[in-house]
């Protein structure tokens, strides 16, 4: 035999044994908002549910091609800012949510990386696959739900910063710029 | 001195990506139904009838071609589903379809005489004898060469065949025996070859320590444990690491590299390549619009007489390291 066996991969259903749990509370650990009261992060939902509903109304195809996927939840932790996000694709009620790293959420997948990484991933910028070679982003827990996700982000023609920037109307530019100043931030040196 | 031009044929995984290849400068584009009757069956990869059809229109109104991988091998009781892929095919004009399976090449040229047939690597033809039989049957037009050749085996076996020859220029080396590995098979019991899918998604499982140490995993195997700072590569049981004889985590079959035939494509074209192929439906369109791109600046530079500067591509390989393969020599390990 020449393969090593070793143990069976643990179930995800609590979230002390999610994908992402030991990275979330290394991260919880490390950061200066252990020392803080929690942010408030819910002035943040209405950002996130115009975000992730303007994507979803614009490209229902989206849905078709994560599949049984889209009830899965997304765990997506920018690793240099004190929340994460958690994302649940329903095509009937997309859900994208902030939260604080002080509590504990139940996931099917998690995806790290530092803010400016991850959003060159989900515009479709940079090679995904290329970011995890570089180890750039870690990814744990579903991997079928992780691999539906990519592929689906991957066939939306357009960017998606130029997409959420859109959405916001008059306040496009300033939106723009922002998502220019970090991706600027994050290109290799 | 200037060279015939080669044809350029690029992957394409989804809608987006296929136009990315078309735009990028690709002469034709290679891509799949949805399901199990191409090799890159993925979550949320691949196209439905109507994407394939809009896709032919997209590539045929900026002179590109466009080609349908039909290349797992049906098993009994299931043949109806790849019949229908290539009726499906025919439908709605796509340039050429790429077959693997035997019995399929057999229905598609008895079915649709006037098709364009290419025979799949998944074939794994690598002989004049096999490749003239598939010739002589059913009468196909360019055969995917497997990547265990050296250029001068091709430049032989073209001497001794009357179809045109494909061959991979980048992207995943492909060491093992084409169309029929069972590593895959025999870790999840679901098969690359009949099924279309190489270490399937929901079998692959990645965990990093607190030392940063990531382990990917296929079912209940171990395949690797790439350290703090190290590159990863797919988690494919060819590219893992083992404890074996006298050697611990070895690359029994091969390292997380990738394959780049940059600087052989003058002795390709001269060996007689009518088309270059690289690798990657499953790729990102990011990768796509830099591979293509490249490729296209380094064919067109040969075709003139210069020597392309491709030094970009590096990123994107697998495990950060590139090879020749087997095509400059059988000691390449």
């Amino acid at each position: 035999m020449i393969f090593s066996n070793s143990s069976k991969t643990s179930s995800f259903n609590g979230a002390n044994n999610s994908p992402g749990y030991q990275r979330l509370n290394e991260a919880r650990q490390k950061s200066i908002s252990r020392y803080l009261p929690p942010l408030p992060v819910f002035a943040l939902a209405p950002i996130l549910n115009h975000i992730v509903n303007s994507i979803a109304n614009k490209h229902p195809e989206l849905f078709t091609r994560l599949g049984q996927s889209a009830k899965k939840t997304f765990l997506i932790d920018p690793t240099n800012l004190p929340f994460f996000l958690i994302l649940q694709p329903d095509p009937k009620q997309p859900k994208l949510k902030a939260h604080n790293r002080n509590i504990d959420i139940s996931h099917d997948v998690y995806i790290a990386g530092s803010f400016a990484t991850l959003l060159k991933m989900i515009d479709s910028q940079s090679d995904s696959d290329a970011m995890f070679f570089n180890r750039e982003i870690i990814v744990s827990g579903d991997s079928e739900a992780m691999v539906a996700l990519r592929n689906a982000l991957d066939d939306i023609e357009d960017t998606i910063v130029d997409d959420v920037a859109a959405s916001f109307g008059p306040l496009s530019f300033p939106v723009r710029k922002f998502f220019d100043v970090v991706n600027k931030v994050a290109k290799p040196k | 001195m200037k060279q015939e031009k080669p044809e350029l044929v690029c992957p394409a995984g989804t809608p987006a990506s296929l136009r990315t290849a078309v735009d990028a400068g690709a002469d034709a584009i290679y891509c799949g139904f949805v399901g199990p009757t191409n090799a890159r069956n993925f979550p949320g990869l691949n196209f439905s009838l109507n994407e394939m059809a809009k896709a032919v229109d997209y590539a045929h109104d900026k002179g590109a071609k466009l080609l349908t991988a039909i290349n797992s091998f049906p098993t009994a009781g299931r043949t109806d589903i790849w019949k229908k892929a290539i009726d499906d095919a025919i439908s709605i004009g796509v340039d050429a379809i790429i077959i693997a399976d035997i019995g399929m090449a057999k229905y598609l040229s008895e079915k649709h005489p006037n098709a364009r047939i290419h025979l799949s690597v998944q074939a794994g033809a690598s002989s004049p004898e096999a490749i003239n039989f598939y010739c002589d049957r059913f009468d196909i037009k360019r055969v995917v060469l497997p990547r265990i050749l050296t250029v001068a085996e091709i430049k032989k076996i073209h001497d001794e065949i009357p179809c045109e020859i494909e061959t991979f220029i980048f992207g995943n080396i492909g060491m093992m025996a084409e169309g029929r590995c069972s590593l895959t098979n025999y870790v999840t019991g679901l098969s690359t070859n009949m099924d279309g899918v190489c270490s399937p998604a929901n079998f692959v499982h990645y965990e990093e320590d607190e030392a940063k140490n990531l382990t990917s995993r296929l079912g209940e195997f171990a395949i690797d444990c790439i350290s703090c700072g190290q590159s990863a590569g797919y988690p494919t049981i060819c590219k893992g690491r083992y404890n074996v004889g006298h050697r611990e985590e070895y690359y029994a079959f091969e390292e997380p590299i990738s394959l780049n035939l940059t600087h052989l494509l003058p002795d390709l074209i001269n060996a007689g390549v009518s088309a270059l192929k690289i690798e990657g439906r499953q790729r990102s369109k990011a990768y796509i619009r830099s591979v293509v791109s490249s490729f296209r600046q380094a064919i067109d530079a040969y075709a003139l007489g210069q020597t392309p500067d491709i030094s970009n591509l590096i990123a994107l390989t697998e495990g950060h390291k590139e090879t020749q393969g087997a095509f400059p020599s059988k000691k390449w390990r």
